[in-house]
């Protein structure tokens, strides 16, 4: 299935702004987010049609998903 | 207390130096004074150019709230600075650290002459100089699961301006605890985010989710001047709104804001 995906902030260094990438039927968004090599200790929002979405969450066909780094400084 | 007023303000106005004298006369406090003003109908004129969109009614209650500001390093200065100027009546300004010179490039508060003072008693000076009306008290101290009953108690909002995940999961079970809202912000570099947690909503946890310990961006980016400014701006207009009840909320939704590429997304963070 094909799926859009767009990274945020440092997220993007040595990777993308943003991809239209094939994926397997069933993908999870923590799948992806562990082919992409992001550490799961950094990740802040996962965002799918505009909602914040789990790591468990299955992508379907066509869908974009944004991923956000942490952001805790004051 | 009236006939003084008429006979001192233009129209419903009462100017800076009228409302000193109504004070002294009175033998009132700067913020007992302002409230008994506000509280007969006039205005301080120090107040005129937000009454378009802040009724008297209306700065009368922002008069009589009290909010406590967790943090005064680079959001909190401006958190301060913001609800002083809009005339908050009571500031409990939370910080346990004292300036150093790395705070200089974007801390409201930190200027040279007070590196190595307490960041809590400087946002006490500052209010005294830009609005003598407003209580200011100073904490030198973190907000706390142990401290936070007891110097939460007459607050009605907290603002979260800290700079690290674990004390802004523990303000955010400590605020549902006490039943108040909390607007929280956060930055690094060119990002930045806020959100209101309204008691009963578990969204500092839905954010923070994934974290286990450490820093967020933040550690590797820094901060400039401009991300603390803008999101403590926003984070103000989130608790002029709770506070007079009205506009809506960014409840369980988080804005988030890449000034790189001006860049600004509103999230919903129920499924």
């Amino acid at each position: 299935m094909k799926l859009t995906i767009k990274l945020f902030a440092t997220f993007r260094q040595g990777r993308f702004d943003i991809a239209e990438r094939e994926f397997a039927p069933g993908t999870t968004v923590g799948q992806i987010v562990d082919q992409l090599d992001l550490p799961r200790e950094k990740l802040g929002i996962l965002m799918v049609n505009s909602r914040h979405v789990q790591l468990e969450r299955v992508m379907a066909e066509g869908e974009t998903l944004a991923i956000f780094p942490l952001v805790g400084g004051g | 207390m009236r006939d003084f007023l008429q006979n001192n303000a233009c129209g419903d106005l009462l100017g800076n130096e009228a409302q000193q004298q109504f004070a002294m006369k009175f033998e009132l406090s700067a913020a007992a004074a302002e409230g008994e003003i506000l509280t007969l109908g006039f205005l301080p004129a120090r107040y005129q150019r937000n009454r378009k969109m802040l009724s008297l009614p209306q700065q009368l209650k922002l008069h009589q709230s009290c909010v406590a500001v967790a943090g005064c390093g680079g959001l909190g200065g401006y958190v301060i600075e913001e609800l002083a100027r809009l005339g908050v009546g009571k500031i409990i300004a939370l910080d346990p650290d004292i300036f150093e010179a790395h705070n200089l490039n974007r801390q409201l508060l930190a200027t040279s002459d007070q590196l190595g003072k307490p960041k809590a008693e400087a946002a006490a000076q500052r209010v005294a100089l830009v609005n003598p009306a407003v209580e200011l008290i100073a904490i030198q101290a973190a907000l706390e699961t142990n401290n936070g009953p007891q110097l939460l108690k007459t607050a009605h909002l907290v603002v979260d301006a800290v700079d690290s995940v674990a004390a802004r999961l523990e303000i955010g079970s400590l605020c549902r605890q006490q039943n108040l809202p909390l607007v929280h912000g956060a930055i690094a570099g060119w990002y930045g985010q806020v959100t209101t947690v309204l008691p009963g909503d578990r969204t500092l946890e839905t954010l923070y989710r994934h974290w286990q310990g450490g820093k967020g961006i933040e550690a590797e980016l820094g901060n400039p001047a401009f991300t603390p400014a803008l999101v403590a701006s926003l984070q103000v207009a989130e608790a002029v709104k709770i506070l007079l009840a009205t506009g809506d909320l960014l409840q369980n939704r988080v804005l988030t804001l890449d000034l790189l590429r001006m860049s600004v997304e509103t999230i919903d963070l129920i499924n």
